[in-house]
C-alpha cells in the first residue's frame, strides 16, 4: 500500500527540523523540493501536497535518511519496511473486549521502542468497534481500546506526550456487512503516525 | 459572531440546496387488533382544491397511531361533509364509534379554510368540532392538528401527529465516501428538512423540552464534540469539547440541564451540565467502567444509563446528585440505549439475548421485560412523547430504516425504504 503510494506522489513537501508542527497540515512551510528527495529528517513528517501523506524517517543513528520517490526499488524507512513489525498498524480486538491478543504484543513492543528511541514522533491511537449494539456505548469501548493500547505504549517506553487519542466507535468500519469476518476487521485500533 | 452567521448563512444555503433526501414513507407491518374502527369521510372541497387532502393525512395519522382502525373508503355508506348531512342510524351499521367529516373551502388562491366536526355515531353528538383559515403551505400541519383533537377526544390522551422526529441520513458518494445530515421531519416522516450537513459522522439527538433546540454529537473536528443547535435560527454551540469523548447528550425535564458523556478524566463518565452556567457536575466515578448514554428520569432527581462495572453492559439508575447506582436489568447479557417513558414507568433498550438483539421493553415496577422487535439490528429507541409508541432505528436489506411499535408490541410499522441508511432517531417533545 504504502510503496505504491510512496511511487505515485510527483513530489513533497519537506517540512524542515524548523518546522513548529509536527504533522498535520504544514503545507506553507515554503521547503518543497520538486526532485522528490527528503533533505533531512529528525522523524518529523512531510506531507505530499496532493492531499496524500508521505514520510522519512531516521534509522535510528541520527544520520540522513532518504526516501525514494517515484523510483521501483523501496529503500523506505522503518516504518515502511514491510518486513519490519512497524510496519502492522492495527491492533484487533476480541468482541466487547480491549485487551490485546498475544499475536500482537510484539508489532506493540516495536512501536513502542519506536516511540521511545523517537521522543519527538507522535502517533494517533485511533480506536473502532463492529457495529452490533449501542453507538455510544461503542464510542467509550473504541476509545477505551486506544486507551488500552496507549497504557501498553507508555509501559514499554513511550511517552503520553507523544499519543492522541481518538475513537470512532462504529462510525468507520473498514468492513460492512454483518458477518463474524467483517465485525472481527472492525474491532481495532489504528495506530498513524502523524502526517503520514 | 462572525463565523456564527456564516454557519447560519451556510445552514440556511442547505436548507434552500441540500440533495434532496427522500420522504420517509409510513408502512404499516402488523396491526393491533385493539385499534378503535372510526369513519374518515373524505372532505367537501369548495373552490381552488388544495394541494393537500387534509382528510387523507388525517386518515393516514389516525391509522398510524395504532389505536384507530380507519374504515376502508369503499365501506363508506355516504360523503356528509357536515351533520345535517349525517343520518347516524345508518352510519351505526357500521359499527364504527367516531364518524369525522369536514370541509376545505379556498379563500383566496393562498387562503383555505378548513372545519371539521367529529361525531359520537351512537349518541349522535358532536364530540369536537373546529374551522381555521391557514395558508396553503400550512394544510398539513392543520391536518396533524384535526388528527391530534380526534385523537384526544376518543382516547382522553394527547396524540402526537404535531411532533417531530429527528434522526441522521447516511449517503453515501460514489466513491466511498459519506455525508451525514441531521434532518427533522414531520411526525409520519414527510417533510423532511437538512439542519446540519457534514462530512462527519453525527450521533444522539436529544430535543430540548420545549422543541426548540436539539443537542447532538459531531465528529466535525475529528473527535465527538457536544453541540446545541436552534432550530428556528439555525444558531449552534459548541457545548461540550474537552478532552476525549464528549457524547451522549440528554435534556433535563426542566431544560435547565444537560447530562453527557465525557471521558475528560481518562474514563467515560456521566456529567451534568448546567446550561447557563457551564458548569460541571460529576455524576459517576466507576474509574475503570463504562458509564455512557444518560436519559432523565421524568422527576428530574435521576438518570438512568447504561455502564459495564458488571463486566457487561447493562443499564442502571443514579441520583443525579450522585451516590450509589442502582441496577435495573437482569435479563439478556446486553442491555443499552436505555430511553424512559414519559410516565416514568416503562425502560425501552437495545437488549441482547443469546447473541441476538431486539428492541424491548422493561417495566420499571414489576421488572418484567418484553420483546418487541424482531432479532435483529435494532438501535436508539425513542419514545412518543404520549409514550405509545417507540420509534428505533433497524435495518433493511442492509440499509438503515426507522421502524415504530407500540408498547404492547401489538403494532409495529416502518418508515419506509427510501435508499438512504437513516438511523438515530429522536422523537420530539410536544410543542407547548
Amino acid at each position: 500500500m504504502k510503496l505504491v503510494k510512496l511511487s505515485t506522489v510527483g513530489f513533497i513537501l519537506v517540512c524542515l527540523s524548523g518546522c513548529s508542527t509536527l504533522g498535520f497540515g504544514s503545507k506553507d512551510d515554503g521547503s518543497l523540493n520538486e526532485d522528490g528527495v527528503i533533505v533531512e529528517d529528525r522523524g518529523i513528517s512531510a506531507n505530499g501536497v496532493d492531499g496524500d501523506s508521505v514520510s522519512g524517517s531516521d534509522f535510528g543513528d541520527g544520520t540522513e535518511t532518504q526516501v525514494i520517490v517515484g523510483g521501483e526499488d523501496f529503500q523506505g524507512a522503518i516504518l515502511d519496511d514491510p518486513a519490519n513489525a512497524l510496519s502492522n498498524r492495527v491492533v484487533y480486538f476480541e468482541y466487547d473486549s480491549s485487551s490485546v491478543r498475544q499475536e500482537d504484543q510484539i508489532t506493540l513492543e516495536a512501536h513502542a521502542g519506536y516511540l521511545a528511541e523517537h521522543p519527538t514522533v507522535s502517533i494517533r491511537l485511533e480506536g473502532h468497534t463492529d457495529q452490533r449494539g449501542s453507538r455510544e456505548y461503542n464510542l467509550a469501548l473504541g476509545e477505551r481500546r486506544a486507551l488500552a493500547i496507549r497504557q501498553i505504549l507508555m509501559i514499554q517506553g513511550a511517552d503520553m506526550n507523544q499519543f492522541q487519542v481518538t475513537s470512532f466507535g462504529e462510525e468507520r468500519p473498514q468492513n460492512e456487512g454483518d458477518n463474524e469476518t467483517n465485525w472481527q476487521n472492525n474491532r481495532r485500533v489504528e495506530l498513524i503516525y502523524k502526517g503520514r | 459572531m462572525i463565523k456564527q452567521g456564516y454557519a447560519l448563512i451556510l445552514l440556511l444555503a442547505m436548507l434552500l440546496a441540500g440533495p434532496a433526501y427522500a420522504e420517509l414513507i409510513i408502512e404499516i407491518t402488523g396491526g393491533s387488533e385493539a385499534a378503535l374502527p372510526i369513519a374518515v369521510v373524505p372532505f367537501g372541497s369548495e373552490g381552488v382544491a388544495a394541494a393537500e387532502d387534509v382528510s387523507a393525512i388525517i386518515r393516514n395519522d389516525l391509522g398510524r397511531s395504532g389505536r384507530f382502525a380507519p374504515l376502508p373508503q369503499q365501506d363508506l355508506i355516504s360523503m356528509p361533509h357536515q351533520k345535517s348531512e349525517i343520518n347516524f342510524k345508518d352510519w351505526r351499521l357500521l359499527r364504527s364509534e367516531g364518524l369525522l367529516v369536514g370541509k376545505v373551502s379556498s379563500v383566496d388562491g393562498q387562503t383555505y379554510q378548513v372545519q371539521f366536526q367529529l361525531f359520537d355515531v351512537y349518541k349522535a353528538q358532536q364530540l369536537v368540532g373546529k374551522r381555521y383559515q391557514v395558508p396553503a403551505a400550512s394544510l398539513r400541519h392543520v391536518a396533524h392538528q384535526i388528527s391530534d383533537q380526534i385523537y384526544q377526544a376518543l382516547t382522553g390522551e394527547q396524540g402526537v401527529f404535531s411532533t417531530r422526529l429527528a434522526f441522521v441520513s447516511v449517503l453515501k458518494n460514489a466513491g466511498g465516501s459519506r455525508r451525514y445530515a441531521l434532518q427533522v421531519s414531520d411526525a409520519d416522516g414527510a417533510n423532511p428538512r437538512t439542519v446540519l450537513q457534514s462530512k462527519q459522522p453525527i450521533l444522539s439527538p436529544s430535543w430540548s423540552p420545549e422543541g426548540e433546540r436539539l443537542s447532538y454529537v459531531s465528529f466535525e473536528n475529528g473527535r465527538a464534540e457536544i453541540f446545541t443547535q436552534a432550530m428556528r435560527s439555525g444558531k449552534r454551540t459548541s457545548v461540550a469539547s474537552f478532552k476525549g469523548i464528549n457524547s451522549a447528550p440528554s435534556w433535563s425535564p426542566d431544560g435547565k440541564k444537560l447530562s453527557m458523556t465525557l471521558s475528560k478524566g481518562g474514563n467515560a463518565e456521566i456529567y451534568v451540565m448546567d446550561i447557563a452556567t457551564k458548569a460541571l457536575s460529576r455524576v459517576t466515578h466507576s474509574s475503570q467502567a463504562i458509564d455512557t448514554e444518560a436519559v432523565w428520569m421524568p422527576n428530574s432527581k435521576a438518570l438512568v444509563f447504561t455502564s459495564d462495572r458488571g463486566g457487561r453492559p447493562q443499564i442502571y439508575k443514579v441520583p443525579v446528585s450522585g451516590g450509589r447506582a442502582e441496577r435495573l436489568t437482569f435479563e439478556g447479557h446486553y442491555n443499552a440505549s436505555p430511553d424512559i417513558s414519559p410516565d416514568g414507568r416503562y425502560l425501552a433498550m437495545v437488549h441482547g439475548q443469546n447473541g441476538k438483539f431486539y428492541i424491548a421493553v422493561q417495566d420499571l415496577k414489576s421488572g418484567a421485560v418484553q420483546i418487541l422487535s424482531e432479532a435483529g439490528q435494532g438501535e436508539s429507541p425513542s419514545f412518543a412523547p404520549n409514550g405509545r409508541l417507540i420509534l428505533y432505528a433497524t435495518e433493511q436489506n442492509g440499509k438503515g430504516i426507522l421502524a415504530a411499535v407500540s408498547v404492547d408490541g401489538s403494532f409495529h410499522q416502518r418508515l419506509g425504504d427510501t435508499g438512504i441508511d437513516v438511523r438515530e432517531p429522536a422523537w420530539s417533545p410536544i410543542r407547548k
